[in-house]
């Protein structure tokens, strides 16, 4: 639908953009994560593009893939209507590395968009003032949304009761329970001939 | 308070008297669950279950359950309505430990009894992993009358002295039977 935003931005950035997809009336530039500022930075002021509000910025985590993560942007334009995404890949395949440009001094609503972003998949925001957890609690060591982290891991934070067969109890091991819950990643799993692991 | 004094302390006054105690245990327990003060400790979509619960149609307070009492110090039922998060866990254990003996834990709901659907990093598979439960009210949330056969389950319990944890069994609903066209669920039920 935004033919002509995608043709503007690169024309403006014909490096940043590596790859652009439509479908089904929505519009995606995939950037190079370097140009991630600065193609932001003009799609907020640039008259032709509007684009005044950051509806969300998320992660997602492609584990075969490198590199690993995708940060996933929402822009819309309040005045001019049209909605745009852009995703840049940052990352390797360990998980380290990923960082990329911050948006807060862009758009005030990233802040705690790239907190949970943060929280949940470990990815550095440069330049945000208060990059820190913001769903989970300071003591919970990992990033509960990456692929690798397992899918059983409790963390309590505080000590959970000593009554006798408290493990048995819900949550319930991996051949307990429902057989359609708790879904591992074959490359992930403690035991490979696990039934769950799909 | 502190804790009620329930060992037999027979006063040395003649036959009748051990009579008198416990008629005297009893009163107080018949006092105890036609007057408690609840503190709902509501933290999710059970919430608005509850909201309906206290409505005028089901309406808890014909049992004696009047007063929401948002204090801890001031209630002796505490309620946990809602998900509980590992985050939130501290919170409820600090509420609970800050309620005065005698005192019950009615769970409302299977994310407060087991944790429901969420079997995550980030809840809590039922509260009475942090606290000791009395009452477990299961259902998604639960029909405003389970709710109720909860709240008479923890008053016979009350009565009765019983400290044993009690789960809430679905009960069959008369409106099913009423021949309104519900021909699927009478099947469903009757199987």
């Amino acid at each position: 639908m935004a033919q002509a935003l995608i043709d503007l931005i690169k024309r403006q950035f014909p490096s940043a953009v590596l790859e652009t997809h439509s479908q089904h009336g929505d519009d995606t530039l995939v950037l190079n994560a370097l140009a991630w500022k600065s193609v932001a930075e003009f799609l907020c002021s640039s008259p032709d593009a509007a684009m005044n509000m950051l509806v969300d910025l998320t992660v997602v985590d492609y584990a075969e893939r490198e590199p690993r993560f995708e940060v996933v942007a929402h822009l819309l334009s309040l005045s001019l209507g049209h909605r745009l995404r852009l995703k840049a890949r940052v990352g390797n395949p360990e998980g380290e590395g990923a960082a990329i440009a911050s948006l807060t001094e862009i758009w005030a609503s990233a802040n705690w968009a790239e907190r949970e972003a943060f929280d949940m998949f470990g990815v550095t925001f440069i330049g945000h003032t208060d990059l820190r957890r913001i769903l989970m609690y300071p003591e919970f060591e990992g990033y509960p949304l990456r692929r690798d982290y397992p899918a059983d891991k409790i963390q309590p934070l505080i000590p959970y009761r000593e009554i006798p067969g408290i493990e048995k109890v819900a949550p319930f091991g991996r051949d307990e329970g429902m057989s359609f819950g708790r879904q591992v990643h074959a490359r992930w799993a403690e035991d490979p001939e696990d039934p769950q692991a799909n | 308070m502190g804790e009620l004094n329930r060992s037999t302390q027979v006063i040395e006054a003649g036959e009748g008297a051990a009579f008198a105690t416990t008629k005297l245990e009893a009163m107080l327990a018949w006092a105890q669950k036609y007057s408690l003060f609840m503190y709902p400790f509501v933290t999710a979509c059970c919430g608005m279950e509850f909201m309906s619960v206290s409505s005028p149609r089901y309406d808890f307070s014909r049992f004696g359950s009047e007063a929401p009492r948002f204090s801890p110090r001031q209630s002796d039922l505490l309620w946990v309505v809602g998900t509980i998060t590992q985050r939130q866990a501290p919170i409820l254990k600090r509420i609970y430990e800050q309620m005065a003996e005698p005192k019950w834990v009615l769970a409302f709901g299977t994310c407060a009894a087991c944790g429901g659907f969420y079997d995550n990093y980030a809840c809590v598979a039922g509260v009475d992993k942090i606290i000791p439960c009395d009452v477990y009210v299961p259902g998604c949330p639960p029909r405003p009358e389970g709710v109720l056969d909860g709240l008479m389950l923890l008053q016979d319990k009350i009565q009765s002295g019983d400290r044993r944890p009690g789960i809430v069994k679905p009960r069959h609903d008369p409106a099913v039977d009423q021949g309104l066209g519900l021909i699927d669920l009478k099947r469903a039920v009757k199987a």
